[in-house]
C-alpha cells in the first residue's frame, strides 16, 4: 500500500509535466494543424541553452528564464522560418519537416555539447517527504506541481480573458474572417508557437533532471508520453491534453513501478494503439479531429 | 468523344515520355554491373556498394509504403532491427544463412502486418506518432527481454566464411545486391499492376478509390506488410554485413535517415530509393572525411545528421514531391508546361 501511495504521487509528478508537453503540442495543433515532431528536440536544445548559462553564472533560475526565453524565440524562429512555408496540401509534409529539424537540433546539439549524457542538477531536493513513514512527495515534485499548474492558469486566463487571446482563437479557427477583421492571423500564429514552444522548454527542463540527463535524444520516450497524452485527451482539448497527461504519467509509473522500467516504453506503445485503435477522436475531443 | 480524347491524351504522354524498360531487364543490368564492380573496386569500396544494396531493399520498400500509398512510417528502422534479430538468433543456432534470411523476411512480414492492421485506421500525424513509438520501443525491447537479446550490447552473428577464393567483401555485396535486385524486381512488377493502382488511388482519393471499389484498407494493410518484408530483408543483410546486432544500430535516426532517402530520391519511384540509398551511405563517410580533416570526432556524425535534416526541410519546403518532381535539366527534353 505504502508503495502504491508513493506511486501514485510520483506519477501525478511526472504526469504534470507530460501534461505541460502535451498541452503545447495542443496549442500548435490547434492554430495551426500540424502535430510538432521537433517538439522534443526543440525543448532539449532549450534545456542546454538554460544549464549552459546556469553553469556559466552559478545561478540555476538565470538558466531557468534563459531556457524558457530561448524557447519563445525558437518557436516562433521555426515558425517564421520553415512553417510558414510547408505546403499544407498533405498533412505528411508538416510532419516530415518537423522531423528534418529533429535530426537538424539533434545533429547540432552533439557537434556542440557531445553525444554523452550530461548531468543536469535540479533545483530542489528530490528526497521524498515522508508522513507516518510513507514517502510521499519530493520538495521537487511540488516545485513540478506549482510550475504546471500556473503554465495552466496563465494560458487559460490568457485564451479567456484577454484580447489577444481572443485574436489568437480567432485567427486559429476563422483565418479568412480574422484577416478580415484585422486580426495579424500570421502573427497570431508564431505567437502560437512561441508560447507552445517556450511550454515545451519548462516540460524540458522539469523532466530532464528526473531522467538521465542532457542528451540531444533525451526528450525522444518524454515525446511519445506526451503525444499519447495528448492523443488520449483528443488533439484539439486543452483539458484533454492535461488529464490525459495525468493518466500516462501514473499509468507509467505504476508500471515501472511494479514491472521494471524497461517495460514503460512498451507500456506507453500499447497504450497509444489502445487509444488509437478504440477512441480514435480522444475523451475529450469535440470536433471530428482524425480526418486531418 | 471523351474516350478518344483520352487516348488521344494517353497517347501524346506516351509519345513525350521515355519507353519504360521492362524490369527484368534493369535488374540483370544491375546484377552484372554489381559483379564487375564487385572484381574492379577495393574491398572497402566493396563493402560500401553491399551497403548500399542493403539499404536499397529497405528504402524500395519504404518509397512503395510512402510515395506510392501515402503512408508515412517512422517505423521501419524496428522492422529492419526485427529482421536482424531474428537473423542472429536463427544464426547463432543453426548456422544456414539462406533459411535464416527467409526466416527474417517472414518474422519481420508479421510484424509489420500487425502494425499495418493499425496503421490501416490511421492517418497523418497520427500513423506517424504510432510509428515513432514502435522505432523509439526497440532498446526496451531488448533490455526487457535480455536474455534472449543480451541489452544493448546486443548479438554477434555466426557466419560461415565465404565459399572459395571469393573475398568477404565481395560474398557480401552479391549478397545485399542479390537481395536488393529481387526486392527492386518483385516491387516494380507489383506496383505496374492492379496493385500499384489500387494504392496510387487510395493515396490521391480514398473516397474516390473506396467507390471505385478498391478496398482502402486491405490496400494500406497489403503496402504495409510488402515494405516490413523488404524491411526485414534488409535487416538480416545488415545483420551479415556488420556480424552483429545490436540495439544502437537501429535508432530512430535510422527510419528518420530512411525517410530521408525517399523524400529527397522522389517520392514514388524505385530510381529514387536508388538515389536514396546511395546518398544514406555516401553523405555518412564524405562527414566522416570532413570530420577526420577538421580533426573532430564530435563532428563527424552529427555533421551527417544536420544535413540529413537541412535537406530533409529545404526538399520539403522547395519541392514537396521530392527531387524526382524536378527534372534534371539534362532529361528536360519537352517543356512541362
Amino acid at each position: 500500500m505504502d508503495r502504491f501511495v508513493f506511486l501514485t504521487f510520483d506519477g501525478l509528478s511526472r504526469g504534470a509535466v507530460y501534461a505541460a508537453f502535451a498541452l503545447a503540442l495542443v496549442l500548435i495543433w490547434r492554430a495551426a494543424r500540424i502535430v510538432n515532431f521537433a517538439q522534443g528536440a526543440m525543448a532539449v536544445a532549450t534545456a542546454y541553452v538554460g544549464y549552459s548559462v546556469a553553469d556559466a553564472t552559478g545561478s540555476y533560475w538565470l538558466g531557468f528564464v534563459v531556457a524558457i526565453v530561448a524557447g519563445l524565440l525558437l518557436g516562433a524562429a521555426v515558425e517564421r522560418v520553415v512553417m510558414r512555408f510547408v505546403d499544407h496540401s498533405s498533412p505528411l509534409n508538416g510532419v516530415v519537416v518537423a522531423l528534418g529539424l529533429v535530426l537538424i537540433i539533434q545533429g547540432v546539439l552533439g557537434m556542440i555539447y557531445g553525444n554523452e549524457f550530461r548531468p543536469a542538477a535540479a533545483p530542489f531536493s528530490r528526497d521524498a517527504y515522508e508522513l507516518g513513514g510513507v514517502a510521499l512527495l519530493s520538495r521537487y515534485d511540488l516545485f513540478v506541481f506549482g510550475a504546471v499548474g500556473a503554465v495552466v492558469v496563465l494560458l487559460t486566463l490568457l485564451f479567456t480573458r484577454t484580447p489577444t487571446g481572443l485574436r489568437m482563437r480567432a485567427a486559429a479557427f476563422a483565418p479568412d474572417v480574422s484577416r478580415l477583421l484585422g486580426v495579424p492571423v500570421g502573427g497570431m500564429l508564431t505567437l502560437g508557437w512561441a508560447l507552445a514552444a517556450a511550454v515545451g522548454s519548462l516540460a524540458g527542463l522539469l523532466v530532464i533532471p528526473t531522467e538521465l540527463g542532457l542528451h540531444p535524444t533525451a526528450m525522444d520516450i518524454v515525446f511519445i508520453s506526451a503525444f499519447t497524452a495528448a492523443v488520449l485527451g483528443g488533439l484539439d482539448s486543452p483539458i484533454g491534453a492535461v488529464l490525459g497527461g495525468l493518466v500516462v504519467g501514473l499509468l507509467l509509473s505504476y508500471i515501472s513501478g511494479y514491472l521494471g522500467a524497461t517495460v514503460a516504453p512498451m507500456a506507453v506503445l500499447a497504450l497509444l494503439v489502445v487509444v488509437l485503435l478504440s477512441r480514435p477522436d480522444g475523451l475529450f475531443a469535440r470536433s471530428k479531429a482524425r480526418a486531418a | 468523344m471523351t474516350a478518344v480524347q483520352d487516348r488521344a491524351g494517353t497517347r501524346a504522354a506516351a509519345r513525350t515520355r521515355p519507353r519504360r524498360v521492362h524490369p527484368l531487364i534493369v535488374v540483370v543490368v544491375g546484377a552484372v554491373i554489381v559483379v564487375v564492380l564487385t572484381y574492379t573496386l577495393p574491398p572497402f569500396r566493396t563493402y560500401q556498394l553491399a551497403t548500399v544494396g542493403a539499404y536499397l531493399c529497405v528504402t524500395a520498400g519504404l518509397t512503395v509504403l510512402t510515395g506510392l500509398n501515402g503512408q508515412l512510417s517512422l517505423g521501419h528502422g524496428a522492422l529492419m532491427a526485427t529482421g536482424a534479430y531474428t537473423l542472429a538468433l536463427w544464426q547463432n543456432r543453426f548456422n544456414l544463412l539462406a533459411v535464416g534470411i527467409l526466416l527474417a523476411v517472414l518474422v519481420t512480414t508479421a510484424a509489420g502486418a500487425v502494425i499495418g492492421l493499425a496503421a490501416a485506421r490511421l492517418r497523418g500525424p497520427y500513423l506517424a506518432g504510432l510509428t515513432l513509438a514502435v522505432a523509439v520501443v526497440v532498446p526496451s525491447i531488448t533490455s526487457t527481454f535480455d536474455e534472449t537479446f543480451n541489452s544493448d550490447q546486443g548479438l554477434s552473428v555466426m557466419l560461415n566464411p565465404p565459399p572459395g577464393s571469393v573475398t568477404n567483401e565481395q560474398w557480401q555485396a552479391w549478397l545485399c545486391w542479390g537481395g536488393a535486385l529481387l526486392t527492386v524486381l518483385v516491387l516494380a512488377l507489383l506496383t505496374r499492376g492492379r496493385f500499384g493502382r489500387d494504392m496510387r488511388a487510395v493515396r490521391d482519393d480514398e473516397t474516390a478509390a473506396r467507390l471505385a471499389g478498391v478496398s482502402v484498407a486491405r490496400t494500406q494493410v497489403w503496402a504495409f506488410v510488402v515494405s516490413a518484408a523488404c524491411a526485414g530483408l534488409a535487416g538480416a543483410l545488415f545483420a551479415v554485413i556488420a556480424q552483429s546486432v545490436s540495439p544502437g544500430a537501429f535508432p530512430l535516426t535510422l527510419s528518420l535517415f530512411l525517410l530521408m532517402a525517399i523524400v529527397i530520391g522522389g517520392l514514388g519511384r524505385l530510381s529514387g530509393a536508388l538515389i536514396g540509398a546511395v546518398l544514406l551511405v555516401a553523405l555518412p563517410a564524405l562527414a566522416h572525411e570532413i570530420g577526420e580533416a577538421a580533426g573532430s570526432q564530435r563532428l563527424e556524425g552529427n555533421l551527417a545528421l544536420t544535413f540529413f535534416g537541412v535537406v530533409l526541410v529545404v526538399v520539403m519546403l522547395a519541392a514537396p514531391g521530392g527531387l524526382a518532381s524536378l527534372r534534371l535539366p539534362v532529361k528536360r527534353r519537352t517543356p512541362t508546361r
